[in-house]
C-alpha cells in the first residue's frame, strides 16, 4: 500500500512508530498530486514549499514525542478557508489573487495539531453549485469517471480523497456541499450541526446554513477530524459552547436497539434504481445488526428546496457585497467613476451562477417582496426544523439517500439550473434544520459510480451518526474500493 | 422671518452618538480618535472574507443606560440587521444596525424654552456600527480618494426623536439636553468637531393650524449647535419661499454649508435607497434580562435634572447657580467635592462660578478636569478665608497664584506674607496714622458726613497692603471716629 492510500489513523500509527516521516508522506502526496491532478483538477493551489516546511516541523515534534492525531498528516482545504499567506480564491475570479492576512479558526486548529497543508481545493464559485462546474478555475472531475462531475460545491475536497491526493480534507456544506460530493466520490463526508464548528475564516456563502466539515476515507478519520476542528470559538458568535466528545472513542458502540427512521418523503418514485437498491440493502443490513427501522414523516420536505434558494441567496446577496473592487480582489480597469468601477469589477469578477444567485437574493429582499419571499421562507424553515425535532422524538437517526442519482456527466445539467438545484433535494433540509448529517459509501451503480447513504442525527448528535456509519462501514467495506486512476 | 406667521415648522432630530467604549462594536480594535489611517483595523472591521462580527457587550450596556436616562422601554430580545448599500468606506457592503426592534423605544425628554417646559418624544434608540472615512487626497493632478477604516465598526447609538419640535430654539434645547445626558452617562465624549455627537434634522413646514405635516427635507451631519440652528433657520426660509410661491417642497437630503449658511441638495428621492434590511445571520439575538436592566439602572449616575433640583432644595442654591453648576458632570462634581470639604454651598458656588470658571476660560477654555486648583485646594483656600487668616480680596490673589503654581494656599500665604493682620495694636497704629493725615475728612465725618467711613476703611486697608482684617478695622475705626 502506498503512503497516499493511508487513512489518517493508519498514517498516524506509522508516523508514531517512525516507520515513515511526515516529510516522506508529504513528498509522496505532492508527487501523487503532480502525477494525477492534471486529470482531476482538484487543486486550485498546491503549496509544496510551505507543506515541506510544515512537515519538517511535524517531524521535529514527533521526534520530541509530541504527536497529536493530525501531526504530520497531509491535508487539503477547500479554497473557501482563508489561509494566511496562501492565495484563497473561493473558486472565483474576483479573488483570483487574494492572499489573506489571517488564518481562520478551523485552519488554525489544524495547524496547532501539526497537520500539513498541501494545497487549496477546487470548488464551485463561492460554494454555489452542485457539480463544481461553476469554478473560475475549471471544473473538477470525478476520479471514478473523468467525464463526470465530482458533485459540489466541495467537489475538489471529495475528488482529492478519491484520487488519493490528500489524506483528508475540509469542506463546507450549505445545502449538501460536503455530503453530495462525498457520495459521488465514494468518501465519507460529514456536515456537523450548525454551530459545532467555527465559521470564522470561512468565506461566507449563506451564513445561517454554512458549516465546516471533514471529508475522509473512512468514518474513523471523519470522527478524528471533526474532533480536531469542533468547539466553541469566541470569534464566531453563532458557534455553540457545548463540550466536544471523543467521537472516535464512541464509534464502536454499535446500532443494536438504535431506532432508525426512514422519512417517507425521501423514498419516492423516480429515485434512481441503483440508489434505491443501495438504500434497500443498507436498511436490510441495519436490521440484521439489530437496529429498529421505522417510517417517519417530514411533511414539509417538498418546500425545502424553494425555501433554501430564498434564504441562501438572500444571505449571499449581502455576503458578496464586499467584493466591490475597492480594497482587495479584482478591480476592473478603465472604469469611469465609482459606480462603474463597482459594476464592472463585479461583472468581470463573478461568474454567471453567482450573479444569478445575487439577483435572486436581492429580489427576495427588496421592498415589496420581502414579506412574500424572505419572511415566508423563514417561517417555512421553522416548520422544517419542527419536522426534524418531531421525527427525533421517535427515532435516533434518519436514513435517506444523498442524491437522487449517482454523479452526472459534466455539462449535463448546466443548461438547466432548476434540475441542478434539485440534486440537493435530500441534503438541503438538514441545513435548514441546522442539524447534522453524514454521507457514507453504500455501493456502486451499474456504471461503477459510488453511491452514498445519508444518516441524519439530532442537533449535536454527531456521535449517533458516526457510530451508525461506522457499524455500516465495518460490514460493507465499500470505502476500501479505489478509483481507477 | 415673516414666514413664521403663516407656517408652523416641524422638526425631528436624529442624533448619532459615538460611544466611548475602548474597543469597536464587533471586534477588538481600539476606537481612539486621530491615529494613523488604517492602523486600528483587523479582518473583522476591514470586512475581509471569512471574518465575523462578535458583539461588544459594553455597547449594549451603554445603550441601556441611554434608554433608561431618556425614559425609554428596553427591548429584551434584540436582533441586528444588515442594511445593504454600496459605499467605498463601508467595508462589508452593508452596515450592521438594528431595524424593526431597536433596543430602546417610546421615551421622552423634557426641555425648557422661554421658561416653559415641553416634552419631546424619543421614538427609538438603536445600536449600529459606523462606517470608515474617505480621505480625498489634496494633490494636484491626483483625483484618487483614500479610505481610512479606523472609524469603521466603532459603536454608535442613533437616537431618533419624534417630530415634536416647533422652533429652532426647541431643537437646540433638545440637542443640548441630550448632549448633557450622554456626557453625564459617560457613554459619549460629546465632541462635536470630531463627530462623536452629530445630528441630522428633518424639517418641514405646514400652514398654522394644520395637523398634516408638510414634505420634509433632511439636513445631514451637522456638527455644531450653531450650525444646526443656522441650517434649520435657513431651511424654514427656503421652504416658506417655495410654499409662498405656490411650489412644492421635494423630499430630499440636503447638506449645510457653514461658509454660506445655506443648505443645498445632496440627493433627491429618485435615488432613495432600498436598504433590503434583514436579520444578520452572523449575530445571535441579544437577550437582555430584567436583572441586567436593573443592574444598569442601579449604576446610573444622578442626572442633571435631579442634581439641579437637589442643589436647590438641599443646598439652598439659587436656580441660576444650580443650572450653571450642573451644566457638565465634571463641573458639578468639582463643586460637590469642594462642598464636601467646605460645606457652605453659596460661597463654594460663587467661587466655582466666579474665579474658577474665569481662570479656566482665560486659560484657553481649559476643562475643569485639568484645573490646577483642585476641589480640595479650593476648599483649603476657603477655610483660610473663613478662619480670617486672609481676607476675601487676598484670597483672590492667592487663588491666582495657586492656579499658576498648583501650590497649596497655606504655602503661598506664608511665602508671600499674606497673613491677615488682626492684631489690634498694629491696626490701631495704622488707623491713628490715617486719621492724623486726613484731619479735614475727620472733621467732615464728625460733622455728619458718614459716607466718608468707607474712605477711612480704604485708607487703612491700603496702609496694611490689604492684609488688615476688615472686621477689626471697621470696629476700631468706628470707635475712634466716634470717640
Ligand atoms: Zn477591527
Amino acid at each position: 500500500m502506498e503512503i497516499f492510500d493511508l487513512t489518517i489513523h493508519e498514517l498516524h500509527e506509522k508516523l508514531k512508530a517512525k516507520e515513515v516521516s511526515s516529510v516522506e508522506a508529504t513528498r509522496a502526496m505532492l508527487d501523487r498530486i503532480e502525477a494525477v491532478d492534471s486529470q482531476v483538477n482538484a487543486y486550485i493551489t498546491v503549496t509544496p514549499e510551505q507543506a515541506l516546511v510544515e512537515a519538517e516541523e511535524a517531524d521535529r515534534r514527533i521526534a520530541a514525542g509530541d504527536i497529536a492525531s493530525l501531526t504530520g498528516i497531509p491535508v487539503g482545504l477547500k479554497d473557501i478557508f482563508v489561509t494566511k499567506g496562501i492565495r484563497t480564491t473561493c473558486g472565483s475570479r474576483i479573488l483570483e489573487n487574494f492572499v489573506p492576512p489571517y488564518d481562520g479558526t478551523a485552519v488554525a486548529k489544524l495547524k496547532e495539531q501539526g497537520a500539513v497543508i498541501v494545497g487549496k481545493l477546487n470548488q464551485d464559485e463561492f460554494a454555489m453549485g452542485s457539480s463544481n462546474e461553476s469554478s473560475y478555475f475549471g471544473p473538477c472531475r470525478n476520479p471514478w469517471d473523468l467525464s463526470c462531475t465530482p458533485g459540489g460545491s466541495s467537489g475538489g475536497s471529495a475528488a482529492a480523497i478519491a484520487a488519493r491526493t490528500a489524506t483528508a480534507t475540509l469542506g463546507t456544506d450549505t445545502g449538501g456541499s460536503i455530503r453530495q460530493p462525498a457520495s459521488h466520490c465514494g468518501c465519507v463526508g460529514l456536515k456537523p450541526t450548525y454551530g459545532r464548528v467555527s465559521r470564522y475564516g470561512v468565506i461566507a456563502y449563506a451564513s445561517s446554513l454554512d458549516q465546516v466539515g471533514p471529508l475522509t476515507r473512512d468514518v474513523t478519520d471523519s470522527a478524528l477530524l471533526l474532533g480536531a476542528v469542533a468547539g466553541y470559538d469566541p470569534m464566531d458568535s453563532t458557534s455553540v459552547n457545548t463540550p466536544v466528545p471523543d467521537y472516535v472513542a464512541g464509534l464502536g458502540s454499535g446500532v443494536k436497539g438504535m431506532k432508525i427512521g426512514l422519512p417517507k418523503q425521501y423514498f419516492i418514485e423516480g429515485l434512481d434504481p441503483d440508489v434505491k437498491r443501495a438504500m434497500d440493502e443498507a436498511i436490510a443490513l441495519y436490521k440484521s445488526l439489530g437496529a429498529e427501522i421505522r417510517e417517519v414523516s417530514l411533511p414539509n420536505t417538498e418546500y425545502a428546496v424553494a425555501t433554501y434558494y430564498i434564504i441562501a441567496t438572500a444571505e449571499a446577496s449581502a455576503n458578496l457585497a464586499r467584493y466591490d473592487g475597492v480594497r482587495f480582489g479584482h478591480r476592473a480597469e478603465n472604469a469611469r467613476g465609482l459606480a462603474q468601477m463597482y459594476a464592472k469589477s463585479r461583472a468581470e469578477g463573478f461568474g454567471s451562477e453567482v450573479k444569478r444567485r445575487i439577483m435572486l437574493g436581492t429580489y427576495a429582499l427588496s421592498s415589496g417582496y420581502y414579506d412574500a419571499y424572505y419572511v415566508k421562507a423563514q417561517k417555512v424553515r421553522t416548520l422544517i426544523q419542527q419536522d426534524f425535532l418531531n421525527a427525533f422524538k421517535e427515532v435516533d437517526v434518519l436514513l435517506t439517500p444523498i442524491a437522487p442519482t449517482p454523479a452526472f456527466k459534466i455539462a449535463e445539467k448546466l443548461e438547466d439550473p432548476l434540475q441542478m438545484y434539485l440534486s440537493d433535494i435530500f441534503t438541503i433540509p438538514v441545513n435548514l434544520a441546522g442539524t447534522c448529517g453524514i454521507s457514507v459509501p453504500a455501493g456502486f451503480s451499474a456504471a461503477g459510480l459510488p453511491i452514498g447513504l445519508q444518516l441524519v442525527g439530532k442537533p449535536f448528535g454527531e456521535q449517533d451518526i458516526l457510530t451508525a456509519a461506522y457499524s455500516f462501514e465495518k460490514e460493507t467495506q465499500w470505502h476500501l474500493k479505489k478509483a481507477p486512476l | 422671518m415673516g414666514a413664521n406667521m403663516k407656517y408652523q415648522v416641524v422638526i425631528g432630530l436624529e442624533v448619532h452618538t459615538q460611544l466611548t467604549t475602548n474597543t469597536k462594536i464587533f471586534c477588538g480594535c481600539s476606537t481612539r480618535f486621530g491615529a494613523e489611517p488604517n492602523s486600528q483595523t483587523c479582518p473583522v472591521c476591514l470586512g475581509f472574507p471569512g471574518a465575523l462580527p462578535v458583539l461588544n457587550q459594553q455597547v449594549v450596556e451603554y445603550a441601556i443606560r441611554a434608554g433608561l436616562a431618556t425614559n425609554c422601554s428596553i427591548t429584551q430580545r434584540n436582533v441586528f440587521a444588515r442594511k445593504n448599500y454600496f459605499y467605498p468606506d463601508l467595508p462589508k457592503g452593508y452596515q450592521i444596525s438594528q431595524f424593526d426592534l431597536p433596543i430602546c423605544q417610546h421615551g421622552h425628554l423634557d426641555i425648557e424654552v422661554e421658561g416653559e417646559t415641553k416634552r419631546i418624544g424619543i421614538t427609538r434608540i438603536h445600536m449600529e456600527e459606523d462606517a470608515g472615512k474617505l480621505v480625498h487626497a489634496d494633490i494636484p493632478g491626483v483625483d484618487d480618494s483614500c479610505v481610512d477604516l479606523n472609524r469603521a465598526c466603532t459603536p454608535l447609538l442613533e437616537i431618533v426623536s419624534e417630530p415634536d419640535m416647533r422652533s429652532p430654539d426647541e431643537a437646540i434645547a433638545y440637542l443640548k439636553k441630550l448632549h448633557q445626558i450622554v456626557m453625564y452617562l459617560g457613554i459619549c465624549d460629546g465632541n462635536l468637531e470630531e463627530g462623536s455627537f452629530r445630528c441630522d434634522a428633518n424639517v418641514s413646514l405646514m400652514p398654522v393650524g394644520s395637523t398634516v405635516f408638510g414634505t420634509r427635507a433632511e439636513l445631514k451631519n451637522i456638527n455644531s449647535f450653531k450650525f444646526i440652528k443656522q441650517a434649520i433657520e435657513y431651511e424654514i426660509e427656503r421652504q416658506a419661499e417655495i410654499l409662498d410661491d405656490g411650489g412644492k417642497v421635494v423630499q430630499e437630503t440636503r447638506l449645510f454649508d457653514p461658509n454660506t449658511g445655506t443648505t443645498r441638495s445632496m440627493r433627491g428621492k429618485e435615488e432613495a435607497h432600498d436598504y433590503r434590511y434583514f436579520p444578520d445571520p452572523d449575530l445571535v439575538p441579544v437577550i437582555i434580562s430584567d436583572d441586567w436592566i436593573e443592574k444598569v439602572r442601579g449604576g446610573l449616575p444622578e442626572l442633571p435634572e435631579a442634581k439641579r433640583a437637589r442643589f436647590m432644595s438641599d443646598l439652598g442654591l439659587p436656580e441660576y447657580d444650580a443650572e450653571v453648576l450642573v451644566a457638565s458632570r465634571e463641573l458639578a462634581q468639582y463643586f460637590e467635592d469642594a462642598f464636601a470639604l467646605f460645606p457652605q454651598a453659596k460661597t463654594v458656588s460663587n467661587w466655582v462660578m466666579g474665579e474658577v470658571t474665569r481662570a479656566l476660560n482665560d486659560d484657553n477654555n481649559r476643562s475643569i478636569a485639568e484645573c490646577p486648583v483642585t476641589s480640595a485646594l479650593l476648599a483649603d483656600l476657603l477655610k483660610l478665608m473663613e478662619k480670617g487668616t486672609i481676607s476675601g480680596k487676598i484670597a483672590k490673589t492667592v487663588f491666582d497664584e495657586m492656579y499658576k503654581t498648583g501650590n497649596a494656599p497655606e504655602k503661598i500665604v506664608e511665602e508671600k506674607g499674606l497673613v491677615q493682620v488682626s492684631d489690634t495694636g498694629a491696626i490701631e497704629a495704622m488707623i491713628d496714622e490715617v486719621l492724623e493725615k486726613n484731619p479735614g475728612q475727620v472733621a467732615e465725618y464728625r460733622g455728619g458726613k458718614e459716607t466718608l467711613f468707607g474712605f477711612f476703611v480704604g485708607q487703612v486697608m491700603r496702609a496694611s497692603k490689604g492684609k488688615a482684617n476688615p472686621a477689626v478695622v471697621n470696629e476700631m475705626l468706628l470707635k475712634k471716629l466716634q470717640g
